[in-house]
């Protein structure tokens, strides 16, 4: 069983299902991409896998252990394990770059002013930020933000870091930067990864496995090898990008 | 006709079950907050930050609610008065709505198109920018960190502003009687002592805790539950100001029914 496992998953918002009896093992210490159309339900998938969303039906198996039923207190300590980028970032408007990185640790940890100042430090260094400790979220460029949101989500050393579409709006140079950024944040630390992508060349770059979402199922779902070799006609649709082919334009 | 009666009744129904649905979703999250106002540990500093956001920032403004009301109270109460020789009487009367009524109230409704609105604003600019779902991907509890330090602000810095207000709009209208109007010195002060008690005091600080509680509760859930971008945000903030100073003035009428 993988580190985070997803069985028969339904989920419905009103009169739209968005995921459909889905399974899904995601391995542990690998990068494992999910793709699929926009609005193909990607995003709460790994919403579901964090706990920000219940599903309707279903169970999801972190470390071998249902969450499904726990409890706002035990899946506050489950989250610990996790650390989350999300797609504009999500760093605190009110806080400094600073301020932002030190959060967690300051929420989390016992550690001592100037240990929070040497870990940030560390952190924001090692995703290529320096001196922009005490400039506010608004002064930052869209790619600086996306840094300083991965130096939060790895600050408290997660085994699990999700990241939501990480290059999204990004120009290519920026897009590389963050995508040698996951890889060796995961080798590294021997992390566990989950990327949301639409990206085809990011997504073979970064990933060890990728999982195609659609129609609220895992159609296919191996290493990237297999992928760009697949036979399957979704697959194929999906990363030629072409309009002919089993996945409607709607 | 018949059709027009069944639209209507959906219409109602439509609007009923929206209003019990806020109804019930306001009641979770006051009950949440309730819940998570004992558990520690306690964010003092962030409650201070809100304290010092609802209660400090609003002073400027509220001192001068206070102060007009009372010179505007003072002006037409005069005139009323005079009119069978009843001068006398201005500073106790206008002392006394003030008291009871009008500086918590206008007040409350100061608080909320300043403090309301922003807690509204600010909560909601955190659910579209997902920075509330990243407090808890942080195992942060939103509701205890966001939430609980508004309304433990604005429930105690509503009595404390009414206090103020009370106090600029008496002085108010000393100035306007005795300087312009030319009432009495003594007479003006004696009236308001003997027809003025503490327990006119208390009942208006009870009715601006409420108002606090009430403003803290609608402002935080508004915001909280924001849906829908920018536009969102919005409407967020426009629906916590009106139902906000709805609920003040029903409640300010529940209170004074049950107090008289």
């Amino acid at each position: 069983m993988g580190i985070i496992r997803f069985e028969k998953v339904t989920k419905s918002f009103k009169d739209q299902l968005v995921l459909n009896e889905l399974d899904l093992d995601i391995a542990e210490g690998k990068t494992t991409v999910i793709v699929g159309r926009s609005g193909g339900g990607k995003s709460v998938l790994l919403k579901h896998a964090i706990g920000l969303i219940k599903p309707d039906s279903g169970e999801i198996f972190i470390d071998g252990k249902p969450t499904t039923k726990l409890g706002e207190f035990a899946h506050n300590e489950l989250r610990k394990i996790f650390g989350m980028l999300f797609q504009e970032a999500a760093l605190f408007d009110s806080m400094t770059v600073f301020e932002n990185v030190a959060f967690p640790l300051r929420e989390h940890t016992r550690k001592s002013a100037a240990e929070i100042a040497t870990i940030v430090k560390e952190r924001l260094n090692a995703v290529g930020l320096v001196r922009v400790d005490k400039k506010m979220p608004s002064e930052l460029s869209g790619g600086m933000r996306k840094r300083v949101g991965l130096a939060r989500a790895l600050v408290l050393n997660p085994r699990i870091v999700l990241f939501d579409e990480p290059t999204t709006g990004l120009d290519p140079i920026m897009t590389k930067a963050i995508n040698s950024l996951i890889i060796d944040t995961q080798r590294h630390f021997n992390l566990t990864c989950v990327v949301i992508s639409h990206d085809v060349e990011s997504i073979f770059e970064i990933g060890d496995d990728i999982a195609l979402l659609y129609d609220g199922k895992i159609v296919e779902h191996s290493d990237t090898f297999s992928m760009r070799n697949s036979t399957n006609p979704l697959v194929k649709q999906f990363f030629s990008g072409s309009q002919e082919g089993p996945i409607q334009i709607i | 006709m018949a059709n027009a009666a069944i639209s209507l009744l959906e219409s109602l129904g439509i609007a009923a079950i929206r209003i019990c649905a806020e109804a019930g979703g306001v009641l979770l999250l006051l009950i949440a907050s309730l819940r998570w106002m004992f558990i520690p540990p306690f964010r003092i500093k962030e409650i201070i930050q809100q304290m010092e956001f609802v209660g400090v920032k609003s002073l400027l403004i509220v001192l001068l609610t206070g102060c007009f009301t009372g010179m505007v109270m003072t002006l037409q109460i005069y005139y009323g008065f005079k009119m069978f020789s009843a001068e006398s009487l201005v500073g106790s009367t206008v002392a006394l709505a003030l008291l009871r009524e009008l500086a918590p109230v206008l007040t409350a409704l100061m608080v909320t198109a300043r403090a309301g609105s922003a807690i509204a604003a600010y909560l909601g600019t955190m659910r579209v920018t997902e920075q509330i779902d990243a407090l808890c991907v942080m195992a942060v509890n939103p509701v205890k960190y966001l939430v609980v330090p508004r309304i433990i602000a604005c429930v105690f810095m509503m009595p404390l502003l009414t206090v103020f207000a009370n106090f600029m709009g008496i002085i108010a209208s000393y100035f306007v009687a005795v300087k312009i109007l030319g009432i009495n010195e003594g007479i003006f002060i004696a009236n308001i002592v003997k027809y003025c008690g503490l327990s006119d005091l208390y009942n208006g600080l009870l009715k601006a805790t409420c108002f606090g509680f009430l403003i803290a509760v609608i402002s935080c859930y508004k915001g909280f539950y924001t849906s829908g971008g920018a536009e969102g945000v919005g409407r967020a903030t426009t629906e916590a100001v009106v139902a906000s100073a709805l609920a003040v003035l029903v409640c300010d009428y529940i209170i004074t029914a049950m107090m008289l």
